[in-house]
């Protein structure tokens, strides 16, 4: 095995860390990254996390990234799914087009809603999943173009917004972490808004901040992102990943 | 039925739901048969996939209720998003869990259906139509109340049905292909396979049975009537058919020569089309 490890495998653990201690609820990951975190959480230090095969199953099994699943626990088709994120027993890491300092995300269209500029995918279950069940990000390139002053079309709602919005609604709000190619993000500022965690090993502080379109709250002492452990290296390497897949996502 | 005498009881300004998810078991063989047509300034209510985007290329929406458009491997839908770029059609963009309550109150005669999503985001800007509600209980929470998404009609396809419109799927997910038939003055069932109603509970449990003929007004067998989308477990999306779709929108010229090729006849001739174009590309 070699000793090198890889940004995209710094970014698998990163992503795993955000299931961590969620236990027995659906983990929903969205882009390579995440679901081969979400699937090393499982086999390392969240064994209750259920999972699905992207369509309508949950699977009992933990196969590579790409790889059919053999063992199926239950049923999920797109109704049940719904219920689940509603009654909140599902963490979900979505992707960002757009996300601002609070947390607001943006995957429906660049530009002027009414014409947009770039029409992108349409909010989704963007609005559901951050009033009801835990919700973190997943940016692939950490940039000035993904991390804007102000989203263009709030799909994902952020702390300002819930906070708007009355006590009661929001009770179920929580957007958990934002984890990026260079970066692990958290909202633990007194308002809400977006602070550095860790840097992954190779970046520097100054590199986040310069891919940030906005201030950023940073420590004065920054951590580096944890390496994966031997035993993670060998789950991503030869279990979960073996065509390294997470490579076409995280280059570096 | 047939898919033309489906088109034949539509009308031009209505409201129609379209069932599948995404690049799913979309009606497409009715959808085909719609494009043959006159019927324009359509309302569609859709978990979009390629019906919207055919519909948006050929000029027919004028206005698309919607969470997401996608091809799913594909994941922009290029006709849909350059429809939108040019602001072709209104839009009224929902949440995926709002849309799904709406048609279940249309279902059930409902107004509305109160429910805690919208809120906060930019769902409410965009659509200063909706209302919200607060819970006349002891938690007062206040919540959006989902207008009931009533259509005029529904366009469905499934594996299986009998003659009556009792419809089967046998796939993993029902999708909401229920609940839009519920929600419709009128419904249209498209199968792979007519088969007698005994046949229906023959190999699969009664609760692949998804929707019931007191709901539908027709039937039409049409094979290979979710292509290019999938139809599990009787077919697979076709994902070169698929990719050569979305490359061919990418110019006028492109489009218009797919169109020639696979859109200018009818069913039998889009199936012979594709059946062709599938032993070029062996």
């Amino acid at each position: 095995m070699s000793e090198r490890v890889t940004r995209a495998e710094c970014c698998v653990v990163a992503c795993a860390e955000a299931w961590r201690g969620d236990g027995e609820i659906l983990a929903s990951p969205m882009g390579i990254v995440p679901t081969i975190g979400a699937r090393l959480a499982k086999l390392t230090f969240s064994p209750d996390l259920l999972l699905t095969d992207g369509e309508a199953l949950l699977i009992g099994d933990v196969p590579a990234v790409g790889s059919g699943s053999q063992v199926t626990e239950g049923w999920l088709p797109y109704r049940r799914h719904l219920a689940m994120v509603a009654g909140g027993r599902r963490h979900v890491m979505m992707g960002a087009s757009q996300l601002d300092r609070y947390g607001n995300q943006n995957i429906s269209c660049v530009g002027d809603w009414a014409k947009p500029r770039r029409q992108l995918l349409g909010v989704r279950g963007a609005p559901i999943n951050t009033l009801n069940n835990p919700t973190s990000y997943w940016v692939p390139r950490h940039s000035p173009r993904v991390f804007v002053e102000r989203v263009d079309m709030v799909s994902g709602v952020g702390y300002d917004r819930a906070a708007a919005a009355e006590p009661v609604t929001t009770r179920f709000h929580e957007i958990r972490r934002v984890l990026t190619d260079l970066a692990v993000l958290d909202f633990a500022t007194p308002d809400r808004s977006l602070r550095l965690c860790s840097v992954h090993p190779g970046v520097t502080v100054h590199q986040v901040r310069e891919a940030t379109g906005f201030p950023l709250t940073v420590p004065d002492e920054v951590p580096y992102t944890r390496m994966p452990s031997a035993e993670e290296l060998r789950l991503i390497r030869e279990v979960l990943d073996p065509k390294e897949l997470r490579d076409r996502e995280v280059r570096a | 039925m047939t898919a033309d005498e489906v088109v034949a009881r539509l009308e031009t300004g209505m409201t129609i739901g379209i069932g599948g998810w995404g690049s799913r078991r979309k009606p497409m063989a009715l959808i085909r048969a719609l494009l043959r047509s006159d019927i324009a300034d359509l309302t569609v209510v859709s978990y979009g996939g390629p019906d919207v985007g055919l519909l948006a290329a050929a000029g027919k929406i004028r206005k698309l209720i919607a969470a997401f458009v996608t091809l799913d491997s594909i994941p922009l839908e290029p006709h849909f998003r350059s429809a939108r770029e040019r602001g072709a059609f209104e839009m009224t963009e929902l949440d995926e869990a709002m849309f799904m309550w709406g048609l279940t109150a249309a279902g059930h005669r409902l107004p509305f259906i109160p429910i805690r999503a919208g809120l906060g985001s930019d769902v409410m800007r965009v659509n200063p139509q909706l209302r919200t509600v607060r819970s006349p209980y002891g938690d007062g929470e206040e919540l959006v109340a989902v207008p009931a998404l009533r259509l005029d009609a529904a366009l469905v396809h499934l594996n299986r049905a009998d003659a009556r419109g009792n419809g089967q799927y046998l796939g993993p997910d029902p999708y909401f292909d229920d609940l839009f038939c519920e929600a419709a003055d009128q419904a249209y069932l498209s199968c792979e396979r007519i088969v007698d109603s005994a046949e229906l509970q023959a190999e699969h449990g009664p609760q692949t049975l998804l929707v019931s003929r007191a709901y539908i007004n027709g039937v039409v067998e049409a094979p290979g009537g979710a292509h290019f989308t999938s139809c599990a477990p009787d077919y697979d999306r076709d994902e070169a058919f698929q990719r050569a779709y979305a490359q061919a929108a990418t110019a006028p010229e492109e489009w218009r020569r797919f169109t020639e090729q696979f859109l200018s006849g009818d069913e039998d001739t889009y199936q012979a089309a594709v059946a062709a174009f599938a032993k070029e590309a062996t």
